[in-house]
């Protein structure tokens, strides 16, 4: 029986072969290598600007004059051409998607590695380069190697302080850095149906951290009724039982907070065993864990306390900073001392705001932990929301509350 | 096709901010990642580029889809990265730009002359032969035109 990549692509793992893309999208990270590809191709066309999103979310509000002067240039590009545009402060491109663009069963090509967070839906949605999206701009299509998928079963329900994040670490370390490569992973069984999207987002978002082209989940009554919310009636996804190549199982009850220490995603530790790591700053945010449930759920643990360390929160949209500032998350989250940017990824790729010094140890919520990434000679420890709050309000690296 | 070079050896998951660090995207003036390139991994690399084929353990190009680590590789004077495997975007990339990658497990030396024929499926370092796993039909193409643009452009 076919994979969900397969139905969505109509062939059979290892078939190369071509489709139409139902949307893609850049940033201005790689928006402008992008535009010189498509200006280098010589056509002029664009085939599907309807299909086409440009958005901003890498280095905004622009920082210095080259940067500013780049984005000019795209944002004049998007406009003059007909694409969608979400200018600084909208949010960050997969957020955006994730808003009641992305649908089940779409082909979907964003500029960035993370596109693969969209596989929340139902969509078989992943990364490419610049080239491949200058190709996708002049003809609406590119091609695929329909890939061989790697079933990742679920049980049960995530307790005892742990959340999808932690999930989402141990999978990436009992695949490795490259398990998944080449591959797509779909995660099914009776434990999917207690995962909020905003908690399948964060799943999905990690696949690429195991080689994965995609990482994708079912559209169930979940999926339907967050997408219900934003006008959309949309059908499930039924699994038609499809054989696995390779297998995995987690009983969403084992799983324990965890942190991915520096510099690799898939080297995880217990958070007991890393207890009293002194910390310089603590960072929530990104495609990972910027959503709404992560700024409620950090809120809820610091509301009425202060936080002992640097504390930046970068919400991932600016519907999502508007809902925290209309329920009381935002200002618990500025009375406990925590200071928050515009809707935005910079400090996660040490790009913009948020950078550490030589030396300074962050614990973030984002994905990845590489040597310098935030910064050179800094140290990344990465941590679901939870444990990055009980660690803020220590000022050094603390077990989630509840946690047993 | 077929190139040859001297070897420079790496290890296994050479992630893309090693390849080109984040802090250099923002340019469109290609010089600043052939500067950098390999900076947080050994800054003395860069200069040895010139001709060289990469020869690394599983995993290279994985992180980002930042095209910039390609075209720096590229632009620096690689002539092509052999290894047992590859991130999916990394190698789509590197196609897409024609810098030539074969995936392969071989063992050899800085400085060790190497050649990958792809007409003969095989790479080949002093005294060992290997197979590299075949390239699609379309991937070869691509990289004799010397990447999608020049492929396109003769379409």
């Amino acid at each position: 029986m076919p994979s969900l990549s397969e139905l969505i692509l109509s062939g059979i793992a290892g078939d190369y072969v071509d489709r139409p893309v139902d949307r893609a999208y850049v940033h201005d990270g790689t928006g402008v290598l992008t535009l010189e590809t498509w200006r280098a191709l010589g056509t002029g066309e664009i085939a599907a600007p309807s299909r086409l999103y440009v958005l901003f979310d890498h280095i905004i509000p622009a920082n210095n004059s080259t940067t500013a002067d780049l984005q000019h240039e795209l944002r004049d590009f998007a406009v003059s051409s007909g694409l969608h545009l979400s200018d600084s402060g909208g949010g960050i491109c997969h957020q955006l998607m994730a808003e009641g663009v992305a649908l089940p069963g779409e082909v979907i090509a964003g500029a960035d590695s993370h596109t693969c967070t969209l596989g929340a839906f139902g969509a078989f949605a992943t990364g490419v380069g610049a080239t491949d999206m200058a190709a996708i701009f002049a003809s609406g299509m590119t091609w695929f190697r329909i890939p061989e998928t790697i079933g990742i079963f679920l049980s049960g329900n995530l307790c005892g302080g742990a959340e999808a994040k932690d999930l989402a670490l141990a999978y990436v370390a009992r695949l490795g850095m490259d398990g998944g490569t080449y591959h797509a992973l779909e995660f099914v069984g009776e434990g999917v149906s207690s995962l909020s999207m905003d908690s399948r987002l964060t799943i999905c978002n990690l696949s690429v951290e195991t080689g994965a082209k995609a990482g994708m989940f079912y559209a169930d009554s979940v999926t339907r009724e967050y997408l219900g919310s934003f006008g959309h009636e949309i059908k499930v996804q039924n699994s038609l039982d499809p054989t696995y190549p390779q297998e995995y199982s987690f009983d969403l009850e084992d799983i324990e907070p965890v942190i991915a220490v520096p510099p690799r995603v898939d080297t995880i530790r217990p958070v007991h065993e890393l207890e009293g790591i002194s910390l310089d700053q603590v960072f929530v945010g990104t495609c990972t864990n910027g959503r709404y449930e992560d700024l409620s759920r950090f809120a809820a643990i610091v509301r009425g306390k202060k936080v002992k360390v640097r504390t930046i929160i970068g919400p991932a949209s600016r519907e999502i900073l508007l809902l925290a500032a209309r329920t009381g998350v935002l200002p618990d989250l500025l009375a406990a001392g925590c200071t928050i940017l515009p809707p935005g990824c910079g400090p996660c790729l040490g790009a913009h705001m948020g950078v550490i010094g030589e030396g300074e140890v962050c614990l973030s919520t984002s994905n990845r932990n590489f040597r310098n990434r935030m910064g050179v000679g800094g140290e990344i420890y990465l941590s679901s929301v939870a444990t990055a709050a009980a660690s803020a309000l220590r000022g050094e690296i603390s077990m989630p509350g509840g946690a047993t | 096709m077929r190139i040859e070079g001297h070897a420079i050896c790496l290890p296994a998951d050479i992630d893309t901010d090693m390849i080109i660090a984040g802090r250099y995207l923002r340019t469109k003036d290609h010089s600043v990642w052939t500067r950098h390139v390999f900076e947080d991994l050994d800054p003395g690399i860069a200069a040895r580029l010139e001709g060289a084929v990469i020869v690394a353990g599983k995993n290279f190009g994985c992180g980002s889809s930042r095209e910039q680590a390609p075209v720096a590789l590229k632009e620096a004077g690689v002539r092509g990265i052999i290894a047992p495997s590859f991130a999916r975007i990394f190698f789509r990339n590197a196609i897409n730009i024609g810098l030539p990658l074969a995936e392969a497990d071989i063992l050899c030396s800085d400085g060790d002359k190497l050649v990958v024929d792809y007409y003969a499926g095989k790479v080949f370092a002093p005294g060992i032969s290997r197979d590299i796993r075949p390239l699609s039909h379309r991937m070869l193409r691509i990289l004799a035109a010397g990447g999608l643009v020049p492929f396109w452009r003769q379409k």
